[in-house]
């Protein structure tokens, strides 16, 4: 399934840096960055409880948010995209 | 499980967190999350980190090594692991020669069945085009070959039966091309090198056939290098190669004919060496990887286990079902039979 996550971190407190840095990555390591703060992770539920839970320790709940929009499986049909940074479809083939 | 594929040359691959990352010249090209791979097979002058290669070991994505036109150089494997008990029972298995014939003929049943739907088909959608009576012929001696399998009790008469059976089926192989036919024709099997445009395309489908097989049967633990019909030769992959030949025939060769007869592929992607060796352009072996990954998505019945999977599952089905069988779960090997 395809679940889309973005994050707002505040970074003017102290470690504010350090935890936007730390979600990022874990976005990184389960998903497609599409834009600064947003990213396409293609998962099955366990790799998503997985992500869910490092992400939500990371995070100051008092400062930070996080949003999280499930594609489902038909995700393709729901998404567009228009302008630079063209993506790649996790799915298809990948031939570089 | 998505396969990556790198054959742009230079290109340098490397491990970022649980990402791998793809540069070329130095330009980040692509990073995509390694759960979701299932393998990397890299053409030609292409880098990877040593760090990235024990990753996917880990994590059990195979890694395979081609040249630039896809002949097989070397594969990654990391540290020994899954089930030694497994492993174990495989080359008693090996080595016992009732248990070897037997497993040879679950084998040679679903390859010369599925060799046989092949050609079936072909009579059924396409009967203005081919020459009825050879090709039935052919589907005759198969299911003659079928029906003697069944009785033969010996190891070196069951690859003779096998051979056979490609022979008459490669025979007629031609009769399946029904366009281009001046550009594409097949007069018998030839490789290293590939003499002409058909077994240029099937040499080249083998190769990446063999590599999903192989990391298949890595994944559920068993030697892909101690195989029953093939047997053990320094450097090849038999027991790999026994489980591609289920697939062969409806896998690989089924594509080579669509991907002539629909008109993908053309004369002029390809290019002859004065070896005479025929070898692919860019754009066709993309052409043909693309039709590959796709055709590994479509979904299929299994006949064995009644569910419905995509066909790049298959391998690892097979590769379980097999497991299974040497474990004794199973009273015998179920090999996938298209119907």
């Amino acid at each position: 399934m395809m679940v889309l996550v973005s994050y707002d971190v505040a970074t003017t407190d102290e470690g504010g840096q350090r935890r936007l840095r730390r979600v990022a990555k874990m976005c990184k390591n389960y998903g497609q960055r599409v834009q600064y703060s947003v990213f396409e992770c293609l998962v099955d539920p366990a790799q998503w409880t997985l992500l869910r839970n490092k992400l939500e320790k990371e995070i100051d709940p008092e400062k930070d948010s996080l949003r999280y929009y499930f594609l489902g499986a038909n995700w393709q049909k729901r998404v567009e995209h228009v302008g630079a940074k063209p993506t790649f479809d996790q799915e298809g083939p990948l031939i570089i | 499980m998505n396969t990556l594929y790198v054959t742009t040359q230079g290109a340098y691959l490397s491990k970022e967190g649980e990402t791998v990352l793809v540069s070329v010249e130095g330009v980040k090209r692509l990073q995509i999350p390694v759960h979701t791979l299932g393998g990397i097979v890299c053409f030609g002058r292409v880098m990877c980190s040593p760090y990235l290669m024990g990753f996917c070991a880990e994590n059990q994505i195979g890694m395979s090594f081609l040249t630039e036109y896809g002949r097989f150089l070397a594969r990654v494997q990391g540290p020994v692991s899954g089930n030694v008990l497994l492993r174990r029972e495989q080359y008693r298995r090996a080595d016992a020669s009732e248990f070897s014939i037997a497993i040879t003929r679950f084998i040679l049943t679903g390859k010369i069945c599925n060799a046989r739907s092949v050609l079936q088909r072909a009579l059924r959608d396409h009967s203005d085009k081919i020459s009825h009576q050879e090709v039935e012929q052919a589907v005759t001696t198969l299911g003659n070959a079928l029906k003697r399998i069944e009785s033969i009790n010996n190891l070196d008469e069951l690859r003779g039966v096998e051979g056979e059976t490609a022979r008459s089926y490669f025979n007629v192989f031609d009769q399946l091309i029904t366009h281009q036919k001046d550009d594409f024709y097949f007069r018998g099997r030839n490789r290293r090198p590939p003499l002409d445009n058909v077994n240029c395309m099937l040499s080249f489908l083998y190769t990446l056939l063999l590599h999903d097989v192989r990391s298949a049967l890595e994944v559920v633990g068993l030697d892909p290098a101690v195989g029953f019909l093939h047997r053990d030769r320094p450097g090849r992959p038999g027991l790999a190669l026994d489980m591609m030949e289920e697939f062969r025939a409806f896998l690989a060769d089924r594509l080579v004919l669509s991907l002539i007869n629909l008109g993908q592929v053309k004369a002029k992607g390809f290019t002859k060496a004065e070896t005479r060796a025929v070898m692919m352009s860019d754009d066709t072996r993309k052409e043909v990887i693309v039709a590959y990954q796709k055709r590994k998505q479509d979904e299929i019945l299994h006949p064995f286990i009644g569910e419905k999977v995509a066909i790049g599952i298959l391998f690892h089905i097979q590769a379980l079902l097999l497991a299974r069988y040497l474990r004794g779960d199973l009273d015998g090997y179920p090999p996938f039979i298209w119907r």
